[in-house]
């Protein structure tokens, strides 16, 4: 696909690296991390119109990092990633959008946060009707309208 | 050389679907051309897994950001707020939240009451009874009764008060501040071919159900088959003019992306506030150098966008999250003019019930509050599906430096100039969106709300386009008359939101319907001296 192939290799080993930094995995809640073969594998598929903004940021993190993300010790990779998300502006802004809406739609973190695993139509959901009694007060207090002359 | 029409409405949105509806019964020839198309719920982001992803490209209430073929960019680099649209058949009703208030009777003598601005040359009782017809049309959904808005009856209950309608009641109690349900064109039940709302959440980017009322599925059914001529991706240029001065026509890009020449008697623009001056502005001539029915120099001067202030926080009993409508509730305790709080005028209150988990992630992770890193499972727990949110809607005063004009640059995909937007948040609005935070903030905080967050204003936050040719009785401080015909030219109407005077503090929609109904009205009983 056009999309995957705008990233290249070293683009997608620190869009995997620093996925993971964003969200990482949790034995705890039984979650994978962004950087997921999976979630991974979306982001690259549904890259679309964020295409160039992300490759921007990927650039701008390369320049940062000067060498593949992965390779660093965790503490210049720490460094590298707050100097990022401080300072890359629209096109970091758009990664970390991307890594995060592929996240949140991944069935295994859906289901751990307890939402169903479906769109939205067309079963939609049930909504309390609520205590209308809570109306009283307002209905007591009543108001005026201002008038116009 | 295509036939003449009777009437060209020019947009099929919100007010071009009510004057095109109600001019049906004339048996005129009508005619509306709109750049955009029919509109297909199959695809609307709630069918899909992805429903989220999509407000950030391809649904995006910006046209710069979505970019279809049917949009047209906008330079809104100088203004703090960005305008928001959607361009179709439906026009921004296929994009909005659905939430119904009225301006108050108060809203159309502003002059006479606080001394600022200027007075409407109408009143609220002229535009009630087509307030109440565009209710039963739109199909609305309420509580009639609320003391401090003005009388609706609603055909449909309101909605239901859900998790988040509950800790907003119960904070607004304690604090002895009004609140009141929400009027929504949000069907509650099953009304003219629409099925009741299902709680689908996603409603601003268009509903799958058709349970939020958008002209597409209310007014334009009914006008097409009362035999209204609806020409879908039809992109205006300019309106013509004869030898007399008067409208002839318009010029027009067709689906296929063909000159045409659509000769008409009547030309109605129905574009909204930054639309419509672009498309005057675009019509200059010899005979009108500074733009179409622009003598006053007001076409474009004046935009009003209502300055919203919004703030938000987390609790820690569940909200409705995604799984309701966004707004429910409003309040009107700080509408009306209260010199003691230091501004004029006033703002209305929606609150709003909660945010699906991808735009949790995402807003709170640039707003700071969620971090990365192995803590960031545990927050985002805390927050997501806890959200209550009070955005208050500022009244804009109208000021001249606040304006539409034409890019000497951009251009739309037909090569016509783009619109260019100058605006500025005033000193008067600044204290009235500082005094919304403060009480937005006493609200969350009797709530039980942590983790407070501003968005003042919100940036991409310019739904609401007034002001750009007003209505007045006097030529030389207005564009159209008390009855929505131009000044200057005797066959060309305006009938959306740049029309107003001012703001009000509440979303226009509804008024912006009435007025097209009310114009529609004035029109028909005046078909035989129409332009005496």
């Amino acid at each position: 696909m056009p999309d995957q192939l705008s990233l290249s290799s070293r683009q997608r080993d620190d869009l995997r690296t620093i996925a993971a930094m964003i969200v990482p995995a949790s034995d705890e809640y039984k979650v994978p991390g962004a950087d997921d073969p999976a979630i991974q594998a979306d982001m690259l598929a549904t890259l679309g119109r964020d295409t160039g903004l992300v490759t921007a940021a990927l650039d701008h993190l390369a320049r940062l990092a000067d060498q593949p993300l992965a390779e660093l010790d965790a503490e210049r990779r720490d460094a590298v990633a707050q100097e990022f998300r401080k300072h890359g502006g629209a096109a970091a802004a758009a990664l970390v959008r991307v890594v995060l809406q592929c996240y949140y739609r991944d069935d295994r973190v859906l289901r751990s946060l307890g939402l169903e695993l479906r769109a939205p139509f067309p079963k939609g959901y049930v909504l309390p009707d609520g205590d209308w009694s809570l109306l009283d007060p307002v209905k007591a207090k009543a108001g005026t309208l201002r008038r116009a002359p | 050389m295509k036939d003449p029409v009777d009437v060209l409405i020019i947009g099929a949105g919100a007010s071009g679907a009510a004057m095109a509806w109600s001019l049906a019964e004339t048996k005129m020839h009508i005619l509306c051309l709109e750049q955009g198309g029919w509109m297909n719920p199959a695809e609307y982001p709630s069918t899909g897994r992805d429903w989220e992803a999509k407000f950030y490209g391809e649904w995006s209430s910006s046209p710069n950001v979505r970019g279809r073929p049917e949009d047209y960019p906008i330079n809104d680099d100088n203004s703090p707020i960005k305008v928001v649209n959607y361009n179709a058949v439906g026009g921004s009703t296929v994009m909005y939240t659905a939430h119904w208030p009225r301006l108050h009777p108060s809203d159309f003598k502003v002059k006479t009451l606080d001394g600022v601005a200027d007075d409407w040359p109408i009143d609220y009782d002229a535009l009630t009874p087509f307030f109440e017809e565009n209710d039963r049309m739109m199909g609305t959904s309420g509580l009639s009764g609320d003391p401090l808005s003005p009388l609706t009856h609603p055909p449909m209950p309101q909605q239901p008060l859900g998790l988040s309608g509950a800790i907003i009641g119960k904070a607004m109690n304690k604090l002895g501040w009004h609140w009141w349900p929400s009027d929504t064109t949000v069907a509650t039940m099953d009304y003219d071919g629409r099925a009741r709302c299902i709680n689908l959440g996603h409603c601003t980017p268009a509903c799958a159900q058709g349970a939020k009322s958008s002209t597409d599925i209310t007014y334009w059914p009914h006008a097409v088959r009362a035999g209204v001529e609806l020409r879908t991706h039809c992109r205006v240029r300019e309106i013509t003019t004869d030898e007399n001065g008067m409208a002839s026509g318009v010029v027009y890009y067709d689906n296929d992306g063909v000159e045409q020449f659509q000769p008409a008697h009547v030309v109605i623009i129905a574009c909204n506030g930054v639309g419509t001056p672009r498309l005057l502005l675009n019509s200059a001539s010899s005979r009108f150098p500074n733009g179409l029915a622009n003598s006053s120099g007001l076409v474009g001067k004046n935009l009003m966008f209502h300055p919203y202030a919004q703030i938000y926080g987390y609790v820690k009993e569940p909200t409705d999250s995604n799984r309701a409508p966004p707004t429910c509730l409003w309040s009107k305790e700080w509408y009306d003019t209260d010199l003691s709080r230091g501004f004029v005028r006033g703002y209305g209150v929606q609150f709003v019930r909660g945010a699906g988990p991808v735009f949790e992630a995402v807003v709170s992770e640039q707003k700071g509050i969620l971090p990365w890193g192995a803590d960031h499972h545990r927050v985002f727990r805390k927050l997501n599906g806890h959200r209550l949110g009070f955005s208050a809607i500022c009244e804009d005063l109208p000021e001249e430096h606040n304006q539409v004009t034409l890019d000497p640059v951009l251009k739309d995909s037909h090569g016509i100039p783009a619109p260019k937007i100058d605006y500025t948040i005033s000193e008067n609005s600044r204290k009235m969106m500082d005094h919304a935070l403060a009480r937005g903030r006493e609200i969350l905080e009797t709530a039980g709300a942590t983790d407070i967050c501003v968005n003042s204003p919100i940036p991409w936050g310019g739904w609401h386009l007034l002001g750009t040719a007003r209505m007045g009785t006097d030529p030389e401080r207005s564009v159209v008359n008390e009855w929505g015909r131009t000044h200057d030219v005797k066959n060309l109407f305006i009938i959306d939101g740049s029309i107003f005077v001012t703001s009000g503090g509440v979303n226009p929609t509804s008024t912006i319907q009435a007025l097209a109904l009310y114009i529609a009205d004035q029109m028909k009983q005046r078909l035989a001296n129409l332009f005496d």
